[in-house]
């Protein structure tokens, strides 16, 4: 018999979750109301809070900052174009191979980057991703350093036109559902709370017992699957692959970086927030070109100075609010059985 | 004459996010006078040091040093002031040899009688390491390190930090042996410590601190041991 | 047999480039444990300063040291007192996100000033001549000079590093910066000239990167990686180590050319993953971490 209770959900995380099901209820029907373009438009947006929720969970959490993140983006990719053009695999099952096998080689990734600390241990990873890029400009078959186009045949094995786009469609939310799902199940689960032990002294959780380099790897791992299949899907959408579009850095990792930032770090609502800041940005200054990818590194810069812990960040300090139930509170069950209430121990 | 006062400390308070570590202390050194400041651990000592020295913030004019407020001038603009500190537990650097640590103490360039060779008369011993690496001297030997290091910037007061920490009792005769010499060029000293002996012996002036407050103060030769335990325990 | 021994020379010798990408890098992360992913853009800025200045004063590449170094070092000083000293302290991320964030600025920054256009300075005669080592042997001029200056820079740093007051001052900085502060020296001036030491070199490095080949807004990343390889295969905390990481780095880049143009890159990284494998603390490292 326990004389306390964990409890995670406040008022915000129960409206937060009635406001999630809603949303995901009308974004499932969106191919009902939305035309060619929205739905494009919001599987971009999709894959992109799913990156951005990944690697905030790799860098936020589990306090591994990687910049090469699109090594498995590419990797998923090239899968995907490898099994369905060598091996003539059906795409929709090449998907979650290429997941799968994102998994598998994060394993070896992992050992050795594992080797290297810190900021080391961020450019060891951009290293891997340039390996990984120049491995696959070699692949011929594949089209070599210029890339290469889906064959038809096997574009129209999804279904017609329309078909494919309801199809890539969903698997886009789906695969975005997936992963959050995962994080979050994650998150509550004792992985969690060994993650949050981690984050705030990686020293002390060792310590106590906490096998940091296993959480770690759990972590790592866990990422490179869930990237490697939003990777997949990404490029089935473009039906156009080639090294430096699937291993680009800009595209994967750097905007993906601003968005973690700007919605706020080490937090689930975080990547949520900044993609949609983002895609308003990009909407109305894309057209800037390079400009515009400055701005962005100095409202990164800005962002990291003044408000680190980004948009979410502050406002969920300022009301104390969290969209999803992942704060732990301790709950003391005191004889007279009237509950009361402990601090919050914070989210995560 | 009276000597003239070379640091006051009025009602200085310090706090460590929200608790509290100092409450209104107050305390005065004169020029060539030996001040020794005890209590027992978690007492304010090492507070009242690092707020001396300039690591924390105060008021301005709750430490007035040489007739200027300094109570927020930051550490390394006090050093140039002429305070100089012996820090708890001595925090040589690591990386550099007994001579570079001195020599990095000495970096101000700030005029007086100190110099290298006289920290080697003063501490013969080190003469003979001054090329091994720091952290391969005794305890003892690295206390030697860190008040050479201290004098070196020529400074009018030296703040020495509970030198007798963690050190043999011989080691800490020997050491405060060495501080007649040191006051004998003009120097004002406070000494923290928590062994109770050496600082009476070695001071004018005693305050003892309980709980962040100056429980007692007065001449080292006036002061009974009842009164210093009662102070020094809060009994 | 000859071939070969031509070909892992002149490894050996843009080795000694790669050790001068890489030392500016060990030098910062030595004093303040800050790694700048920006240290290759800053490179590529420098050859774009010192384009500026031959073209607009008329002079060669490498009298316009004169003038790129000093400058070089003024910017890295105000870099990091203006912004990068705001980063320092126990969170890796801010250090690392907005050196990030500084790379996109200057490449993007250097984009739109400059066009996508890959340039290149013109140091004259030299770049061709060559000498004649006998028995078929030949180094070129200009790989020889670069070879000497970033032999020459190594040891200054090293100099500057175990033989001044200033390098004093970085060590016992890097150690303690709390107590370095009781000894009189001001933890954001001393970071600040440390960063502008390791624009110096950068500078140096950005000129004659831009003498020997072809540059444009966006190769700085790859100066990055090979600095930082270098660093990694030679040994955190050993200059020297450094030197000898760039030289590894420049004569498996070699091999892997001979073999096949496309794999000049590749044996490069694959070099690194292999010392990273068997050998992770480096060839010959000094500190720990």
């Amino acid at each position: 018999m326990s004389a306390f209770r964990v409890e995670h959900a406040t008022r915000s995380s129960r409206i937060g979750l009635v406001v999630f099901a809603v949303l995901l209820a009308v974004l499932a029907a969106a191919p009902l109301w939305g035309g060619r373009q929205d739905l494009r438009l919001l599987a971009e947006i999709y894959a992109y809070v799913a990156l951005a929720s990944l690697w905030n969970l790799l860098a936020g959490y589990a306090g591994l900052v990687s910049v090469g993140q699109q090594a498995y983006v590419g990797l998923g990719a090239y899968v995907l174009f490898g099994l369905t053009i060598v091996a003539g695999v059906h795409p929709l099952i090449a998907i979650p191979i290429a997941g799968l096998l994102g998994a598998i080689v994060a394993i070896p990734v992992a050992a050795l980057m594992f080797r290297l600390r810190g900021h080391y241990f961020a450019i060891g990873t951009w290293v891997v991703a340039e390996v990984f890029r120049l491995l696959a400009s070699q692949i011929s078959a594949l089209g070599g350093g210029s890339g290469i186009s889906l064959p038809i045949g096997i574009v129209t094995s999804i279904g017609s036109r329309q078909e494919r786009e309801f199809i890539i469609y969903w698997l886009a939310l789906a695969i975005l559902v997936a992963v959050l799902v995962a994080i979050f199940v994650l998150l509550r689960s004792r992985y969690g709370l060994a993650l949050t032990a981690i984050r705030d002294n990686e020293l002390a959780a060792r310590s106590n017992g906490v096998d940091v380099t296993r959480v770690k790897l759990v972590v790592y791992v866990m990422t490179a699957l869930g990237t490697a299949l939003v990777g997949a899907l990404i490029f089935l959408q473009k039906l156009r692959i080639s090294p430096d579009t699937a291993f680009s850095v800009n595209d994967w990792t750097a905007f993906v970086i601003f968005i973690t930032v700007i919605g706020g770090i080490g937090r689930v609502e975080g990547p949520i927030i900044g993609t949609i800041v983002f895609f308003i940005l990009r909407q109305t200054l894309a057209d800037l070109g390079s400009l515009y990818l400055l701005m962005l590194g100095v409202v990164a810069i800005a962002i990291m100075l003044k408000a680190p812990k980004g948009i979410w960040g502050l406002v969920a300090d300022r009301f104390g609010w969290q969209l999803l139930p992942l704060e732990r509170r301790l709950t003391m069950a005191d004889p007279a059985g009237s509950g009361a209430k402990a601090r919050p121990s914070g989210q995560g | 004459m009276a000597p003239r006062e070379l640091l006051k400390v009025s009602n200085l308070d310090a706090h460590y996010g929200d608790f509290q570590a100092l409450f209104g202390v107050s305390l005065s050194v004169a020029a060539g006078q030996v001040v020794a400041v005890i209590g027992a651990n978690g007492a304010g000592k090492s507070t009242l040091l690092r707020s001396i020295a300039g690591l924390m913030p105060a008021r301005p004019d709750a430490i007035v040093f040489d007739g200027a407020p300094i109570g927020d001038t930051p550490a390394y603009r006090v050093v140039a002031r002429g305070v100089a500190v012996v820090p708890e537990g001595r925090r040589l650097f690591p990386s550099l040899s007994v001579e570079e640590n001195l020599l990095v103490g000495g970096q101000l360039g700030r005029p007086g009688p100190w110099t290298l060779q006289r920290v080697y008369d003063l501490f013969p011993v080190l003469a003979e390491r001054r090329n091994q690496p720091a952290p391969s001297l005794s305890g003892g030997q690295q206390q030697m390190v860190a008040i050479g290091r201290a004098l070196m910037s020529n400074p009018k007061l030296l703040l020495c930090d509970e030198i007798s920490l963690g050190l043999a009792p011989i080691v800490v005769r020997d050491i405060y042996a060495r501080l007649p010499a040191i006051v004998a060029e003009g120097l004002s000293l406070v000494i923290v410590e928590q062994d109770i002996v050496q600082a009476l012996h070695a001071a004018s002036h005693v305050y003892c601190l309980q709980e962040g407050r100056v429980a007692l103060s007065g001449a080292a030769g006036s002061l009974t041991r009842q009164a210093i335990s009662a102070a020094y325990f809060g009994m | 047999m000859m071939e070969w021994l031509n070909i892992i020379l002149q490894g050996v010798l843009v080795g000694g480039l790669y050790a001068m990408f890489a030392a500016g890098l060990s030098l910062i992360f030595g004093v303040m444990r800050l790694v700048n992913i920006a240290h290759g853009d800053l490179i590529v800025l420098a050859a774009y300063v010192a384009l500026v200045v031959t073209t607009g004063l008329g002079i060669n590449p490498l009298v316009s040291l004169l003038v790129v170094v000093p400058l070089m070092a003024l910017i890295g000083y105000a870099l990091q007192r203006g912004i990068l000293n705001q980063t320092l302290g126990p969170d890796l991320l801010p250090p690392l996100l907005v050196t990030f964030g500084l790379s996109v600025i200057i490449q993007n920054g250097l984009l739109e000033l400059f066009t996508a256009d890959s340039r290149k300075l013109q140091a004259g005669a030299i770049e061709v001549s060559s000498i004649n080592l006998g028995g078929g042997l030949a180094i070129g001029t200009l790989p020889l000079i670069q070879f000497i200056v970033a032999i020459a820079v190594i040891a200054a740093l090293q100099l500057i590093f175990y033989r001044t007051a200033l390098g004093r001052a970085f060590r016992a900085t890097s150690d303690e910066p709390a107590v370095a502060q009781l000894v009189g020296l001001d933890n954001r001036h001393v970071f600040a000239l440390a960063m502008a030491l390791s624009l110096a070199v950068v500078a140096i490095a950005g000129v004659f990167l831009a003498v020997r080949a072809n540059f444009d807004p966006a190769i700085g990343p790859a100066r990055l990686i090979f600095g930082f390889e270098a660093v990694i295969m030679g040994g955190l905390g050993s200059m020297w180590g450094t030197l000898a990481g760039g030289i590894i780095l420049g004569v498996a880049q070699a091999i892997g050319a001979q073999i096949d143009p496309g794999w000049q890159l590749l044996a490069g990284h694959i070099a690194f993953l292999i010392v990273l494998a068997i050998r992770p603390e480096g060839l010959f490292p000094k500190v720990q971490g």
